[in-house]
């Protein structure tokens, strides 16, 4: 593919090659999102429809697979109202503030050994970083919009985020020690190997501790705090209107398909195959199966979507004491005894990860 | 004690649990009805629209008792009568107040000749404030274009009386 293109390019110089392709692969990458987080709305509603045993959405399109595309019409057409009172610059600003980390943390996923925007060695610094700066969007958006209760939102949304990024970091502190670099391709290619080779087994507590706060930074059920429709009305962007409203849903999507992402990378093996080494599949017409391929990664992206979403349609949310117990006392102490435990293993070298 | 708690909140069982719930939840058969395709059965009591009703012969059964018009919590119903030629008495104006009418079913069950009744019509609309009046001629109209089916649901009903 990518020889195609530059065998194509050839009477350009080398570096506006370079560029070009980046630029390509960018393109595929938004897009891609894009088209992602269309079908996540329909998804969620689907699921959590059929979970509360309805059809869900299916009037526009087949199966209502327009839906998404309708609403967003809805949004483009509304009318953007602007608090009188509102901080104008930074009203218009948070919005962007949230979606563009969001969108910038996808420049270190690897989809596929050769597949990834940019090769850098502290990948997993770069997520934390970004991940981490998605805060400022929710608070500015808190802030400018001179509200009572967008202020309220924003302010849980701050501490919870601070919270729980502890944890995420420390969950993450166990991944690099086991994989032994900060970049997400090492990290994988440290998984490689059967479906008992993935961290998720040796790391248990981290996999389910890293999700938790993931789905805690996104501001997702059941931690939802920061836009509690009911004491609340929506929290942060209960200020805004039409394609302002739509951005924040846009960027909360994104990050939730970048946590799924995440967690497939770093503790289900990334692109690695279930099938992996699985001999009765070998010379069958099967075998394509044992392969690593882009396929899996998204499978099980996907799989953690739908955990969610799951997650959203099955429990009620967290009381804001509970929230902060849970983070402090319960996630934070886990992962530091896990990565104790952790350190005795890899001194002991115990444990499927390769010891460098 | 506390030690069984703490492990019971570790290992999520609770979550699991609740999980599994929705899970299967997810695989029930779905109950929802597809409105204008399909449309939910109806009780042949349905208070519906209200119409006036009238003999097989064509004449209209009111005979201006007001009863319904006294019985009517809403105070929905105007009646103003006079006597006819053959000296029987008749409405001159018999008006319903859409927007004041609660569907009680009252001024059916006091009707002694069954002129008033509720069809199980529930898809109507008006577009002006005015149209909320339903005049004697609209009751009528009404009353005729549905007779069918509120004889059927009447006989139907009747058993239980």
């Amino acid at each position: 593919m990518e020889q195609t293109i530059t065998s194509y390019l050839s009477f350009l110089s080398p570096e506006l090659i370079r560029l070009t392709l980046s630029f390509l692969q960018i393109l595929i990458v938004i897009i891609g999102l894009i088209f992602t987080v269309v079908f996540l709305v329909l998804f969620e509603r689907k699921v959590i429809g059929y979970m509360h045993a309805r059809i869900g959405p299916n009037r526009v399109g087949p199966f209502g697979l327009f839906q998404t595309i309708a609403d967003t019409l809805k949004l483009l057409l509304k009318e953007i109202i602007i608090p009188s009172k509102a901080d104008r610059f930074l009203f218009l600003l948070a919005p962007v503030l949230l979606l563009i980390p969001a969108l910038a943390a996808w420049a270190v996923i690897p989809f596929n050994p050769e597949f990834l925007i940019a090769d850098i060695d502290a990948g997993l610094l770069y997520l934390l970083a970004l991940t981490s700066f998605g805060v400022y969007g929710v608070i500015l958006a808190g802030w400018s919009s001179n509200s009572k209760y967008a202020f309220l939102g924003s302010m849980r949304a701050a501490a919870q985020m601070v919270a729980y990024e502890i944890a995420m970091g420390f969950a993450l502190v166990g991944v690099l020690m086991a994989g032994g670099s900060l970049k997400l391709g090492v990290i994988v290619e440290a998984q490689s190997g059967g479906v008992l080779n993935w961290f998720w087994l040796p790391l248990f507590p981290l996999f389910i501790v890293y999700f938790i706060s993931g789905i805690a930074e996104t501001n997702r059920h059941p931690f939802d705090l920061a836009e509690g429709e009911a004491e609340i009305v929506a929290g942060f962007h209960v200020e805004y209107s039409g394609m302002g409203f739509a951005i924040f849903f846009l960027a909360e999507y994104i990050n939730m398909t970048l946590i799924s992402v995440l967690t497939s990378i770093m503790f289900l093996g990334g692109w690695e195959s279930f099938f992996y080494g699985m001999s009765f599949l070998e010379n069958t017409f099967l075998e394509f199966l044992t392969e690593p391929s882009i396929f899996w990664l998204l499978l099980k992206t996907l799989f953690f979507l739908f955990v969610f979403v799951w997650l959203r349609a099955s429990f009620p949310r967290y009381r804001y004491d509970q929230l902060m117990t849970l983070g402090w006392k319960v996630l934070i102490p886990i992962t530091i005894i896990w990565i104790v435990v952790e350190c005795v293993m890899l001194t002991l070298e115990v444990g499927p990860w390769s010891v460098t | 004690m506390k030690l069984f708690r703490l492990l019971k909140k570790l290992t999520l069982i609770d979550f699991i649990k609740g999980f599994i719930v929705t899970l299967k939840a997810f695989f029930r058969k779905k109950v929802t009805v597809q409105y204008p395709e399909v449309k939910t059965p109806l009780s042949p009591r349905f208070r519906g629209k209200l119409a006036l009703m009238r003999y097989d012969n064509g004449e209209e059964r009111c005979i201006a008792c007001k009863l319904c018009s006294a019985v009517c919590p809403a105070h929905a119903i105007t009646i103003e009568s006079e006597e006819k030629e053959d000296g029987t008495r008749r409405t001159t104006k018999f008006e319903i107040d859409a927007f004041k009418c609660i569907y009680c079913g009252f001024c059916e069950e006091a009707c002694p000749v069954d002129s008033i009744v509720e069809t199980n019509i529930f898809e109507y609309h008006m577009t002006e404030n005015e149209q909320r009046i339903q005049t004697k001629e609209m009751l009528l109209a009404t009353g005729d274009q549905y007779s069918e089916q509120t004889n059927i649901n009447k006989k139907k009903d009747s058993i239980y009386k």
